[in-house]
């Protein structure tokens, strides 16, 4: 792992030591897939939130947003002093990514299976205004079970919106065990292809396929595009890679908060 | 009262440049000519009303104004949460158009009543609730939610309903309509149910007693300054609607009335669906008297309260 890696890694940790609580492992998993979006990919402009050709986020797997608060801050849309506040009853940074109060975050999610259906609104508004923004929506793999996802995606084969991409952060857990028990996605890619949408699949964690992978986008002119990230929950510790009592973490120990400051 | 409103945000789409219609299953030609003069601001996109809701979000969000029409029942509760999430929580302007508020859809059964729409819509923040009483002034309303700066569930009736409103009263979303002043009595009413009171007090006229109509077109945000300047005066106030007991216009009514001016609200009685579901088909106006939600029925529930008082 890398300096950069560990670095918003380290973000994170910070975060958590403040109320020694929140969803750990989803925020690890992504954090690669953030990195490579806002350091290659999306344009925008952290002293014009707003601006009107942005391309546009949702973190639809709201409960990641840990890794989200991470990239923006080290972008400069806030401070770190501000986001060392997470969940004190005025801090605009919950446990969930909140519009109104986060700089940067274009949808309040949190409740799964909103973000899609949200972004095919964003990428038909552009088709629309003939503007050339793109929208890029980050799920779950356990979200995934909520129909919405796919009615979607119904819709935004339907409309062709090439300038649309969702990535799915493989992690193959939930919150009750492995997606495979729980409610196999399998043949998750062959669904996406099924439904409609350009395909590929990558090493959730391995920068330069990532890179190499978004550079590709769309993958095909009309189509929207599906990218997903085998990725591995908790990813950087031991402890926490692939331990389900990690997906959402309380009463963090100094022990365990020591050991992840000791490999960062 | 649908096709006045469907064509209202066809002609209005012509002069904002935002408005884009968002059906999801609708009969064949629903506004066809709009689909056929900007297809680009027409979309029918299927059974899916989950995503439609934040289909319109994402596109609100991005400066249009999407007005969405299904069938009541399919348009709130189906998509609740998109609706308190996607549209409320982000107070988008989107206005719902939801087909059949009532039980206008009585022959089809309980899956297609909408009895508790008002209640659900009405819990969430920054929602607006508006059921016009007839076409005219469903005509009227179009065009006064282009600007509002919420979200805004318009709720149909039948069609074809008994033109009460009238012109010269205007409209304003949130402002109550006194279609008939007060003396002894006062209906407080909401869509299609002012048509009944409208009636129930000519009759109770007849008889000597006078009693007014406040058409509450919009149940949320509700008109607080209306019902303080009115209730106090009366001595009995019956509330009308075709929506459960629970929950909708009569208890946004009484929860005011105990906030705001509880010495009344024992003069309050409520007229409405009981806490069951729907057990016969028929029409909405049979299912309206196997409820016994009449004109005699309003006119007693009247009387009964005024000698109470």
């Amino acid at each position: 792992m890398d300096q950069r890696s560990k670095k918003l890694r380290k973000t994170v940790v910070d975060i958590i030591a403040v109320e020694r609580r929140g969803h750990f492992g989803p925020a690890m998993s992504s954090i690669e897939i953030l990195r490579v979006l806002f350091d290659n990919f999306l344009q925008f402009r952290p002293s014009e939130p707003e601006w009107d050709d942005r391309d546009r986020f949702i973190l639809s797997k709201g409960h990641g947003c840990l890794s989200l608060y991470s990239i923006l801050e080290d972008k400069g849309f806030f401070s770190k002093e501000e986001l060392l506040t997470f969940c004190k009853p005025d801090s605009p940074f919950g446990g969930h990514p909140d519009r109104g109060k986060v700089l940067g975050v274009e949808a309040s999610t949190g409740a799964l299976g909103h973000g899609l259906p949200i972004g095919v609104g964003m990428a038909l508004a552009a088709t629309i205004k003939q503007k050339s923004y793109r929208v890029v929506v980050l799920t779950g793999d356990g979200e995934l079970n909520e129909g919405s996802v796919w009615e979607a995606a119904l819709s935004a084969a339907k409309h062709k919106l090439s300038n649309l991409t969702v990535m799915i952060d493989y992690n193959k857990f939930q919150s009750y065990g492995q997606t495979s028990e729980v409610l196999d996605l399998e043949p998750l890619a062959d669904k996406w292809r099924s439904f409609g949408f350009a395909v590929e699949e990558v090493d959730g964690h391995n920068v330069k396929e990532l890179e190499e992978l978004t550079a590709r986008l769309p993958l095909d002119q009309n189509k929207p595009s599906a990218i997903i990230c085998h990725t591995i929950k908790g990813k950087g510790f031991d402890f926490t890679e692939a331990k389900i009592e990690w997906h959402h973490k309380s009463k963090i120990s100094d022990e365990e908060l020591n050991a992840m400051y000791e490999y960062l | 009262m649908r096709n006045t409103c469907l064509n209202e945000v066809h002609r209005l789409a012509k002069q904002n440049k935002n408005i884009l219609f968002i059906g999801s299953d609708l009969g064949a030609g629903t506004l066809a000519s709009m689909k056929e003069e900007m297809p680009d601001r027409f979309f029918m996109e299927g059974i899916s009303e989950q995503h439609i809701i934040g289909m319109s979000a994402g596109l609100a969000m991005e400066g249009f104004i999407p007005y969405v029409n299904s069938i009541a029942p399919f348009l709130t509760r189906r998509c609740y949460e998109q609706v308190l999430v996607d549209l409320c929580l982000h107070d988008l302007p989107v206005r719902l158009i939801g087909n059949g508020g009532g039980v206008v859809y009585a022959p089809l059964g309980p899956t297609h009543l909408a009895v508790e729409d008002i209640a659900i819509l009405r819990a969430i923040p920054n929602m607006t609730i508006v059921a016009p009483c007839d076409a005219e002034e469903m005509l009227r309303l179009m065009p006064k939610t282009v600007d509002w700066p919420h979200p805004i569930y318009i709720r149909l009736a039948k069609g074809g309903d008994k033109v009460v409103s009238q012109s010269d009263l205007g409209f304003e979303i949130g402002k109550a309509i006194l279609i008939r002043p007060p003396k002894d009595g006062l209906f407080v009413t909401t869509g299609v149910m002012t048509q009944k009171a409208l009636e129930a007090s000519e009759q109770l006229s007849k008889v000597g007693i006078e009693c007014g109509v406040l058409h509450m077109h919009t149940v949320k945000p509700l008109d607080h300054a209306a019902l303080e300047d009115l209730i106090p005066g009366v001595k009995a106030v019956v509330t009308v609607e075709e929506h459960f007991r629970i929950g909708g216009l009569g208890s946004a009514v009484l929860e005011l009335c105990s906030d705001l001016i509880p010495e009344h609200t024992s003069k309050i009685t409520r007229i409405g669906i009981p806490d069951r579901f729907a057990d016969k088909y028929g029409t909405q106006e049979s299912l309206l008297q196997h409820w016994d939600i009449t004109i005699d029925s309003i006119k007693n529930a009247m009387l009964q309260k005024l000698k109470v008082s």
